[in-house]
């Protein structure tokens, strides 16, 4: 009897070991994958870097040389006009509904916020060209910057929305009961308190919109040339990546790497140590 | 400034977000109204989509896009899962947790079109091989590249819900099992899994809506073809991917309409993926409190 026990405890112990191993295999498989991404991104895209690449615009079909630098400025505008659109738009709703969490049209409003933000990106893209680059009679930054504002509008009222809950609610009882207006008490302390956090969701909403290409597709659409100008096509880097890798030419594959190199960097300087500090925060 | 027209402010940009969303989906409908009216339902069932001789037919890409879509599921799941259940239950000391839950983060941060650059020159030529060896037409690209990467990128949403859920076990129960002498693997698949069952639910559909509107990768590595799939090697498209491969070049008002249609059909089954998975969510949510 006691042999067949200890046989028993021996095979669940077994069953043990065995089931650590088992999560333990697709634990590393999922790391090799991440590190033999991130190891081929950098290797591909080093080469591509030099001065040319930062400073030139891009070459025509088939011309050596050249860079990127459309892509970079393209990037940097209609990222910069996303947020600017969305940033206050955002602040406003996570306060209404932050301000009224019982009313029924919150809640219905929370629901739309949620269902925007699992919206496939390249629907925004196809509406916006119905609504903007159709009436236009042309591909616009402006246009491109407005998709990425119906990525980055959701995304960060539901991030803003969750800061303003996690301000003590003493704060804000403290400023009524001193007879300060609720608009006062918003901007004199709830907005103050939570700035931080604001600021760190701004920064992860800038990471993934800079990423984004489905929405720019059929508005921002790409350009060859350096323009700053809103109301003309323009290029981003992840629009120069999927037009260059689906070229023939070794020298686009080289700089799509390159883009992708730049790409990756940024949105992980930003993310990773934004990351880590929310951790730190909430532990 | 008072606080009538504070809250006039903050009503109104509530009001907005209504507006739009409202107005995302009147546009969809709006302008899918030609391919309506020339096909009806019989759009759903059209296995022909051929803008030459103008015939539109959606069975191709919602074949496609399921078939990708649970292809990537199926594969995605077992890597997911143990990667929630060790970041969960396994990781103890805080420094490995963290580094796990920043790594995590990392894979959901990297851009989609990098995904389709990784997978165009590490996945493909992989398929290659094994269409190579199983007998199939070596295009590389196809339905399974595609499944292939896209499993990857949503194995960071299933495995950070998974975790969440796991560390909300209350600690009272997972005791108890210890206490009458269950190992660690008894205790998780006995009384773990089973509590956070529906957070698992909640999870894969919330990946599978992920997965049915993922655009960039999946567009450069399914092989944009309009035929109908007949196995995971063949060549396919997905409602998202022949919208992004061939908007641009519609020529004729119904090649474009029909593609807001597909794009209507996409935000309707997105739109109800994520509010199930939502609703289950927070069911269970409430039910842990």
């Amino acid at each position: 009897m006691s042999e067949e026990s200890s046989g028993l405890l021996r095979r669940r112990r077994r069953k043990n070991s065995l089931f650590t191993v088992l999560l333990a295999i697709p634990v590393i498989i999922v790391v090799f994958i991440l590190g033999h991404m991130l190891g081929k991104i950098f290797i591909n895209g080093v080469k591509a870097l030099n001065l040319d690449f930062f400073t030139k615009a891009q070459k025509p079909f088939g011309e050596p040389g050249g860079g990127i630098a459309n892509a970079i400025i393209g990037s940097v505008i209609v990222v910069l006009l996303a947020t600017v659109i969305s940033l206050p738009i955002a602040v406003l709703v996570a306060l209404y509904l932050a301000e009224n969490p019982e009313k029924r049209i919150a809640k219905t409003l929370l629901v739309v916020v949620n269902a925007l933000q699992g919206l496939p990106s390249i629907i925004i893209g196809i509406v916006i060209y119905s609504w903007m680059v159709v009436p236009m009679k042309s591909f616009s930054a402006l246009a491109g910057g407005v998709a990425l504002s119906f990525i980055m509008i959701p995304l960060l009222t539901t991030t803003i929305r969750e800061i303003f809950v996690l301000v003590p609610g003493s704060y804000r009882e403290a400023a009524l009961s001193l007879g300060v207006p609720r608009w006062r008490t918003t901007v004199g302390v709830i907005l103050p308190a939570a700035l931080p956090g604001i600021l760190n969701s701004t920064g992860l909403g800038i990471a993934r919109i800079a990423g984004e290409t489905a929405p720019l597709l059929f508005t921002a659409f790409g350009s060859p040339y350096i323009s700053t100008a809103l109301g003309k096509p323009i290029s981003t880097l992840p629009l120069i990546i999927y037009e260059y890798i689906k070229s023939p030419y070794d020298d686009w594959h080289q700089k799509a790497w390159g883009a992708a190199l730049l790409l990756v960097c940024f949105v992980l300087l930003i993310t990773v140590p934004m990351n880590l500090r929310k951790d730190r925060s909430k532990g | 400034m008072n606080d009538r027209r504070y809250f006039r402010i903050l009503s109104g940009a509530a009001l907005v977000i209504l507006l739009l969303f409202a107005a995302i989906l009147l546009t969809l409908v709006v302008d899918s109204l030609p391919t309506m009216q020339a096909y009806g339902l019989s759009f759903l069932t059209g296995r022909q989509w051929n803008p030459v001789t103008q015939e539109f037919g959606a069975l191709p890409f919602l074949v496609g896009t399921l078939l990708t879509s649970f292809v990537a599921l199926l594969l995605s799941l077992p890597l997911s899962l143990s990667v929630g259940i060790v970041m969960g239950e396994y990781l103890r000391s805080p420094f490995l947790s963290k580094a796990m839950s920043v790594f995590i983060n990392l894979l959901a941060s990297i851009p989609s079109v990098v995904y389709g650059l990784w997978g165009m020159t590490t996945v493909v030529p992989l398929v290659q091989k094994l269409e190579i060896a199983a007998g199939f037409p070596p295009y590389g690209v196809g339905i399974l590249s595609a499944a292939l990467v896209l499993a990857i990128m949503i194995i960071p949403y299933m495995a950070s819900l998974t975790s969440e859920v796991m560390k909300r076990v209350p600690d009272s129960i997972k005791d108890g099992a210890l206490a009458l002498g269950a190992t660690r693997q008894e205790m998780v698949t006995g009384i773990s899994l089973p509590y956070i069952r529906s957070g698992i639910a909640a999870g894969v559909l919330l990946s599978l809506g992920r997965a049915l509107g993922e655009t960039m990768a999946v567009t450069m590595l399914i092989g944009n073809a309009t035929r109908m799939p007949n196995s995971i090697f063949s060549l396919g498209n997905t409602l998202a991917s022949v919208v992004a491969s061939q908007f641009n070049e519609a020529e004729s008002d119904l090649h474009r309409s029909a593609m807001m249609a597909l794009a209507l059909i996409l935000f309707l089954v997105s739109f109800l993926t994520n509010l199930i998975g939502r609703k289950i969510v927070g069911k269970s949510e409430a039910a842990n409190v």
